[in-house]
């Protein structure tokens, strides 16, 4: 085991729940910091530089959307949030603010380590490898997204996403196997995820979001890559 | 074919207020009228021919003392000089006219006057003696005095012209036998003025029935008119469009049925509103206790773990208080959440997400993920799913979780024996039914088993940490998608819960692929003693 396995920050109001999230991250070999409040949490972000941000979506002052949609807005590191609603809406605005997963309070802390490690674990030793999904050229390695050798900026799990699609263009996913391959969920979880991220991914490497061409829908099924 | 159109009239019939009073007062008054016109017919008439019949009568007995004073005075040596008188009588009197109008006359000869020196009878223009009929004649002939009826003969230019007739005997002296002489008055002046009156009265009766009528018509109109307005508004209101008000118009009785329909209106509006609001503050309340029950329960939640991690190093009373804390927040939580779910259905917040799903996959997930508790209680969990895909547009993850609670059930009641997960569909609907052999349920308990906290026996011990809400929301989540959740049972039979979704939403459901009966249940225990106990919780979306 190294010294540290990644530096997480906590963006949580409830100063117990904090600190308890600290010892269990601390004793799991991650560096916890802690911020307090949404307005601190951008100055928080930058100052400690985390791999991966856990944020309440109910925080006073600025609310974990409007802080999620900030982080988000620079960096495209991974945002867990912390939830106390299932509620559809409440979990889609989250997620399409920009979280790429999260958790119900309360969660069992195995399941919160688990998430946190899935997506701080990242993805295998860089193999020399280009993909091509619809017009676009995706550099493993590179981790580069072009359309006409023009960049496009994807997060580390939209990317994921994407590659998953792409290695396989002949394969129709389903939510549930995309869940396991790209989130790593060894159980069926919540298909939400996906379809808010398979938009959120739509809206950057499509020509027409509306009428997607690089991740096609395939009705009653999930999802696959166009043609190349 | 026919029966179309009629059965078309009848639901008309049956629908319009405004037609059944218009036929109604329609037809009535047809009757008065015809009764009436009847009456009023037979006053003219009799009226009519009696005057005429007075008139006739009398020019007849004056005809008749005529033609006697001409016989009686005539020279009575020469029998040929009746001849002549009879032809010149016959001829005055035929000519004469009188008060009564024209006539014709006949003299006759009686049938006993054969002397041969009697002269034939003699009849003015048209009139033949046949005209004259037998009944006439034979009653002159035996009363010997004026007699007179009514009758009919054919005009030489066609048509039937009614008269009445009168007749008297005449004698003629030295002549052996009476001669009979008879008026013909044709009626067909009086005839035509009753045609006339016949006419005025049917026109005037038509136009009178017509103006009833219409009279109904409209009289109904201004009733029926707001009601069905009325009625219109009222399943606007019903459809939701809680703004629909009723136009006032005036001060009547119509006018005030549309104010108070309004009064009601605008009472249910605010009732419903008050509802609302309510339904709102309950919302964010639920909203508000999870939020904040769930974070110091994850606080706890997540201490207890770390107790429970490190209980090794405990001496064995803390560490057993830590593994009874471990369980017991396990089954706060699952309260919890439970608890919240339904309260979210009674707020009314529950959202339904659907997508055309292959309910195999999610029956397969739900048996693998149930496979190590059916480990521990020795069951054996077999999916009967011969076809597919069992495709229906369903939201997954609610699905899942009714399909979940029905496996556990199933196993944790299913006392060690085998458990079906049997799927059928048609064309409309699809099907799950989970059979277990276990103990079954007792009469009474098919309804029960979802009400909420509902234990089979209280007196057993709560082994299972179920939060007693499980089956409560399994019928709410299939209540949202419009399906059915059902319970057979029997004692020491088992049991079968069968969910019926239908393919497409907004479909209703009219029957379920499976039967509510368990399929080899009816092999394996004859129907002999006793029908076996059945209950069906019908749910679908229209009873809420």
């Amino acid at each position: 085991m190294d010294d540290m396995r990644g530096r997480v920050l906590i963006v949580d109001d409830d100063t117990a729940l904090a600190e308890m999230l600290g010892i269990v991250l601390r004793s799991e070999g991650y560096e916890p910091f802690l911020c307090s409040d949404g307005d601190s949490a951008l100055a928080a972000f930058h100052e400690h530089k985390p791999d991966l941000v856990l944020l309440d979506l109910m925080l006073p002052g600025i609310d974990g959307i409007d802080v999620c949609r900030q982080i988000r807005a620079e960096s495209g590191v991974p945002i867990v949030m912390l939830t106390a609603k299932t509620d559809t809406i409440d979990v889609v605005v989250g997620l399409e603010s920009g979280a790429d997963d999260y958790v119900v309070k309360p969660f069992k802390p195995k399941e919160l380590v688990a998430r946190i490690r899935a997506r701080l674990r990242r993805t295998e030793e860089p193999t020399q490898e280009m993909l091509e999904i619809g017009d676009l050229v995706i550099d493993v390695a590179g981790h580069s997204v072009k359309r006409d050798g023009h960049p496009i900026q994807l997060t580390p799990l939209e990317f994921d996403l994407l590659v998953a699609l792409a290695r396989k263009p002949w394969q129709v996913f389903t939510r549930e196997v995309l869940l396991e391959h790209v989130w790593g969920y060894r159980h069926a979880a919540d298909t939400r995820l996906v379809n808010v991220h398979v938009q959120r991914l739509r809206s950057k490497v499509e020509r027409d979001p509306e009428s997607p061409d690089v991740v096609v829908t395939v009705r009653g099924v999930g999802y696959k890559a166009g043609p190349a | 074919m026919v029966r179309r159109p009629w059965r078309r009239a009848i639901a008309q019939w049956r629908r319009s207020i405004q037609l059944r009073v218009v036929t109604a007062t329609t037809v009535l008054s047809m009757l008065v009228i015809v009764v009436l016109g009847t009456l009023l017919l037979n006053r003219v008439q009799a009226g009519l021919l009696d005057a005429k019949v007075q008139a006739a009568l009398a020019e007849a007995a004056t005809g008749s003392s005529t033609a006697q004073d001409a016989f009686d005075s005539a020279d009575r040596t020469d029998p040929s000089v009746y001849e002549t008188v009879l032809r010149d009588l016959v001829d005055r009197l035929a000519s004469a006219g009188g008060p009564a109008g024209a006539n014709d006359v006949a003299l006759l000869r009686g049938p006993q006057t054969t002397s041969a020196d009697a002269p034939l009878g003699a009849s003015s223009f048209e009139l033949r003696p046949a005209t004259v009929p037998d009944r006439l004649r034979r009653s002159v002939q035996t009363t010997g005095d004026q007699v007179w009826t009514y009758g009919a003969i054919s005009r030489a230019s066609g048509g039937e012209v009614p008269v009445v007739t009168i007749g008297s005997p005449v004698v003629i002296p030295t002549v052996s036998g009476p001669y009979e002489l008879y008026f013909v008055f044709p009626l067909d002046k009086e005839q035509e003025t009753l045609n006339l009156v016949r006419r005025t009265l049917a026109l005037a009766a038509l136009g009178l029935v017509l103006l009833v009528g219409g009279i109904a018509w409209l009289v109904t109109r201004q009733v029926v008119t707001p009601v069905r307005m009325a009625a219109r508004i009222a399943e606007r209101l019903a459809a939701g469009g809680l703004e629909e008000r009723m136009r006032v118009r005036g001060e009547d009785d119509l006018a005030r049925l549309a104010a108070s329909f309004n009064r009601m209106a605008t009472s249910l509006q605010r009732q419903i509103r008050q509802l609302e609001d309510l339904s709102r503050v309950q919302r964010r309340f639920v909203s508000d206790v999870s939020h904040e029950l769930r974070t110091p329960l994850t606080t706890v939640r997540m201490a207890a773990d770390v107790l429970h991690e490190a209980r090794q190093h405990f001496d064995p009373s803390v560490q057993r208080s830590a593994e009874i804390l471990q369980t017991q927040l396990d089954r706060f939580e699952s309260l919890l959440a439970d608890l919240l779910e339904i309260s979210r259905y009674d707020a009314g917040a529950a959202l339904l997400e659907v997508e055309p799903t292959d309910l195999r996959r999610i029956a397969e997930r739900v048996i693998e993920a149930a496979e190590p508790l059916a480990e521990r209680r020795g069951s054996r969990v077999e999916l009967l799913a011969p076809d597919g895909p069992y495709l229906a547009a369903v939201d997954s993850r609610r699905i899942e979780r009714v399909l979940r609670n029905l496996v556990v059930n199933a196993i944790e009641h299913g006392e060690g024996q085998p458990i079906d997960v049997r799927l059928a569909a048609d064309d409309k609907a699809v099907a799950i039914a989970v059979r277990d052999r276990g103990v079954g349920l007792r009469p009474g308990e098919g309804a029960l088993v979802f009400n909420r906290f509902w234990r089979a026996d209280p007196a057993r011990a709560r082994t299972t940490g179920g939060s007693g809400l499980g089956l409560s929301i399994a019928l709410e989540d299939v209540h949202l998608h419009g399906g059915w959740l059902q319970a057979w049972g029997e004692p020491s039979n088992g049991s079968q819960f069968r969910v019926t979704l239908p393919r497409s939403q907004g479909v209703e459901l009219e029957r379920s692929p499976i039967p509510l009966e368990p399929l080899d249940y009816s092999r394996a225990v004859p129907v002999a003693v006793g029908q076996p106990y059945r209950r069906t919780v019908r749910t679908d979306a229209a009873d809420d």
